[in-house]
């Protein structure tokens, strides 16, 4: 089998491809890019990729009905979902259908290279646990607690009895980044939006990522410990490693965006 | 101008309703007037038939006696009656022997004679006669009166040739006849003013039957027609706003109804349009526009932040390219926030109970809000009808509020009060004029000239060479109306819609309290507005929300002892991106309430007093 290209890009703008492969060759990472969804669907059932970077808005077939293929067909590489359009419906939808992440555009070279350093992780994670069934997902991480609602793979969130939620980042999520160095909260009593970055977590690769938060709604609590002791994010996110406590506002509405953590990764 | 009248239908039903009248009346008239006649003409026929038997009768004996002195004075005698004209009686030759004439006696009649055609047209003369062939009608002289004559033959008897005299055979037959003339001038008289009466009569029954037909016509048919096509032009040129004023129970009547509710509907129907279709167009608008910039936008920010890694080791380079990165993010944030405030979605409303939406929103945010200290007080009405709102984004409101109003109070131990009640209020000072045109519908509302916080109806103002803009408050009875230009004389000035320059004055009233003219605005579905044009004058009339009188409302308020808002920001609160928040506040938040609350039809208001608190209060309306 011939050497798996890293990264196969989607993307009907040629400054986005342009860019990208620039960016991802200066940083060793092989790269092919192409403009359609057909094009790039034939590639990956020829091909070996380890990673898709797609955008939504493609002529004909769009970023969601690539997904979708993706699924119906097997094709388990994961795959980054990037657009113009970052409205938050677009995101949680991603994300719902199977995204491993979404970076709206335009992005900066770091939080693309995070993003794709974490796709890359997930790669050999996925590859490393592959079963010998075809098309199954076999767990490779830790799922959530049963009573937790996630938002595609990256974090998770809990309503408590009065109507608070607790939320954190998922188990797989934190195999994917390296040895937290730092974790930058938002302000106590700022608004957060459901897919939109919540907390920003600097690694010791000096990668900078984004957390995206699972529900829209106020914060009213932070971990402070993690301050001090970021690494209980990696060591255990679904209880001491907890980052906020909010008040959401349209809960109803936006679990329907979120993944039940009874259903595993 | 006879073809315009051709073509109403009133006209036409005159016209065919006339003429039947006219030849019904006319035949009648005319049978009548003949009948008349020939009953007058048989009378006297009959009486002259009357008076030959009679005459017969009292000369026979005499005749019989040959006693012609006493037969002569008999004749005279009778003669004397105005209206007998002759009475002759003619022997077997026609030699008239007895005459009330005396002029006449002893006359020869020609057997040809009209008189005697009647028997003597064949070569033996006849014996037997009807009444009718026995009688002639004719002119004595050509323009002396009608005379009817009646021959008589006299028929032998036995003592008629066997009496002494031996004047007659017994071979004869006919010994003679007797001929009464009559005088018909009497009985034509009589006919001529009984047609004249009759005629008279027709043509008054023609002419008020006429004129009955054309009034009833015309109210019935032509002015509620006339109406209902003015009605129908109006609506076809735009203005969908026209109601057919009331025309009656019958089935023109329910055809105005029936018709003012089909324009409402479609009214109502393409605002609805209108509306949706303008938030789509707006949301599609943004949507494409952020994804037409954030594809260039990707190119500039990354090839930029990758150049800033590059350069990691040369500061200079560094911060010029800093600079770069960190706008383009903003312009990202930018065209974020942009997004996100169109995208305000179309609400999904259904009929809630307010009072259930505060408990849950006092649910979500009691909390936090007890974290500092602060008391939630509820004064919810009990009963509370249900209204029809989209009750996520009215969580959103009074979460928003709530929460607000917590961050307002800055001391431990404040209370914010959350309350529900049922209203009822006047239209004066509440009804708020969303959407105004002229009657052609130009859009006159600006959002450029706000009177509190409210876009104004604007309109142009030409007097004494000058032109300026006149806004006019929205909401209804209020008067806070703002004038670009001074208007020495109310009675100069010319009012005109800015976009075709048509005049907005009021054609059939003037102002009830001082005289002036009245600016008339067009409100779709809602009829029309009035406003006096004299300055400080203050008088408006909007029947359309008058007619229906006061209101209800559901009143939901928010207050708080805060620290209260500075007067001169109270305007100002709800316009987006205004924020006393500093860097912390994104300014969004009452603006997209404000949205809400304008998208449900209700109103939202602000009281504030600094250092004693603020109340921010929801009017919604309601209908049972």
């Amino acid at each position: 089998m011939s050497r798996p290209t890293d990264i196969l890009v989607i993307d009907d703008e040629q400054v986005v491809r342009e860019g990208l492969c620039r960016v991802c060759e200066a940083g060793g990472l092989t790269i092919e890019a192409v403009g359609d969804a057909a094009t790039g669907l034939r590639m990956l059932r020829a091909g070996n990729y380890k990673l898709v970077v797609c955008d939504v808005m493609l002529p004909e077939l769009d970023g969601f009905q690539v997904l979708k293929t993706m699924k119906e067909e097997g094709i388990t590489t994961p795959l980054i979902m990037i657009t113009g359009c970052s409205t938050m419906q677009n995101a949680v939808n991603a994300l719902k259908e199977g995204a491993i992440d979404f970076i709206p555009k335009p992005f900066t070279v770091d939080e693309l290279e995070s993003g794709i350093r974490r796709g890359l992780e997930l790669q050999k994670l996925v590859s490393a646990t592959a079963g010998s069934q075809p098309g199954s997902q076999p767990v490779h991480a830790r799922p959530c607690p049963a009573d937790a609602h996630r938002l595609g793979g990256l974090s998770w969130v809990r309503l408590e009895q009065n109507g608070i939620g607790l939320v954190g980042v998922t188990d797989l999520f934190s195999k994917t980044i390296s040895a937290v160095s730092e974790l930058k909260f938002f302000d106590l009593d700022s608004d957060l939006v459901q897919a939109a970055p919540c907390a920003t977590i600097t690694t010791e690769d000096a990668l900078v990522h984004s957390i995206l938060s699972p529900l829209s709604g106020k914060i009213v609590e932070r971990n402070e410990k993690l301050s001090s002791h970021p690494e209980l994010i990696r060591q255990d996110p679904y209880a001491a490693g907890w980052l906020y406590r909010i008040v959401p506002v349209t809960v109803a509405y936006e679990l329907n965006n979120l993944i039940p953590c009874t259903q595993v990764f | 101008m006879l073809a315009q009248l051709t073509r109403k239908i009133g006209f036409k039903l005159i016209v065919v309703v006339g003429m039947t009248t006219i030849i019904t009346i006319g035949i009648f008239a005319y049978i009548n007037i003949r009948t008349q006649r020939q009953n007058l003409l048989a009378e006297v026929e009959r009486h002259a038939m009357q008076l030959s038997e009679t005459v017969r009768n009292s000369t026979r004996y005499d005749m019989l006696l040959n006693q012609r002195e006493r037969i002569h004075i008999i004749i005279n005698d009778i003669g004397t009656d105005p209206s007998i004209d002759e009475v002759r009686v003619l022997n077997k030759e026609g030699k008239i022997i007895y005459s009330s004439r005396k002029d006449n006696i002893g006359r020869m009649v020609d057997k040809q004679a009209e008189s005697c055609y009647a028997c003597h047209a064949a070569d033996r003369p006849l014996e037997r006669l009807s009444i009718s062939q026995r009688t002639r009608v004719f002119r004595i002289h050509p323009d002396s009166a009608r005379a009817l004559g009646i021959i008589s033959p006299i028929y032998t008897q036995r003592s008629c040739w066997d009496a002494d005299c031996h004047a007659h055979s017994q071979q004869q037959q006919v010994l003679g006849v007797l001929d009464v003339t009559l005088s018909l001038a009497d009985a034509d008289e009589r006919i001529q003013t009984s047609a004249i009466q009759i005629g008279i009569f027709a043509l008054s029954a023609i002419l008020a039957a006429s004129l009955i037909i054309a009034f009833f016509v015309n109210k019935w048919v032509n002015r509620p027609v006339g109406a209902l096509l003015d009605a129908t032009k109006q609506v076809g040129a735009g203005n969908l706003s026209y109601t057919v004023p009331d025309l009656g129970k019958d089935d023109i009547g329910m055809l105005a109804h029936s018709f003012n509710t089909m324009t409402m509907k479609l009214s109502e129907a393409r605002m609805q349009l209108f509306q949706s279709d303008k938030m789509a167009s707006l949301g599609r608008l943004a949507a494409g526009v952020a994804h037409e910039i954030n594809n260039p936008l990707t190119g500039v920010l990354t090839y930029a932040s990758f150049l800033l890694k590059r350069t990691q080791n040369t500061p200079e380079l560094q911060d010029d390219l800093k600079v770069v990165v960190r706008e383009t993010v903003r312009c990202r944030e930018i065209v974020k926030s942009l997004l996100d405030f169109a995208r305000q979605s179309i609400p999904k409303k259904n009929p809630s109970d307010m009072n259930e939406i505060i408990d849950r929103s006092i649910a979500v945010v009691e909390h936090q809000v007890s974290i500092k200290g602060v008391k939630i007080a509820k004064i919810l009405e009990p009963n509370l009808p249900r209204i029809t709102v989209d009750p996520n984004q009215m969580q959103q409101v009074f979460v928003n509020l709530i929460v607000n109003a917590a961050d307002a109070i800055d001391q431990e131990g404040g209370t914010v009060t959350v309350s529900t009640k049922l209203i009822q209020l006047p239209p004066q000072g509440i009804a708020q004029i969303r959407s105004a045109c002229c009657p052609r519908g130009h859009n006159l509302m600006t959002s450029d000239f706000k009177i509190d916080g409210l876009p104004s109806i604007s309109v142009k103002a030409r007097t004494g060479g000058t032109e300026g803009f006149m806004m006019f408050d929205p909401v209804y009875g209020r008067n806070r109306n703002h004038f670009d230009l001074e208007v020495k004389n109310p009675a100069e000035v010319e009012i005109l819609c800015p976009e075709c320059n048509l005049s907005l004055f009021e054609e059939q009233a003037l102002c009830k309290v001082c005289g002036s003219r009245l600016v008339s605005f067009v409100v779709p579905s809602h009829g029309e507005f009035e406003v006096c044009v004299k300055k400080d004058c203050g008088f408006q009339r909007w029947i359309a929300v008058d007619s229906v009188g006061t209101k209800e409302y559901v009143e939901l308020s928010v207050s708080d002892t805060g620290v209260g808002i500075a007067k001169e920001n109270l305007s100002k609160i709800f316009e987006p991106f205004f924020t006393t928040k500093g860097q912390k506040g994104t300014g969004l938040g009452l603006a997209v309430i404000w949205g809400i609350i304008d998208n449900h039809d209700g109103t939202i208001g602000v009281e504030s007093e600094l250092g004693v608190g603020t109340t921010f209060k929801i009017r919604l309306p309601f209908q049972r």
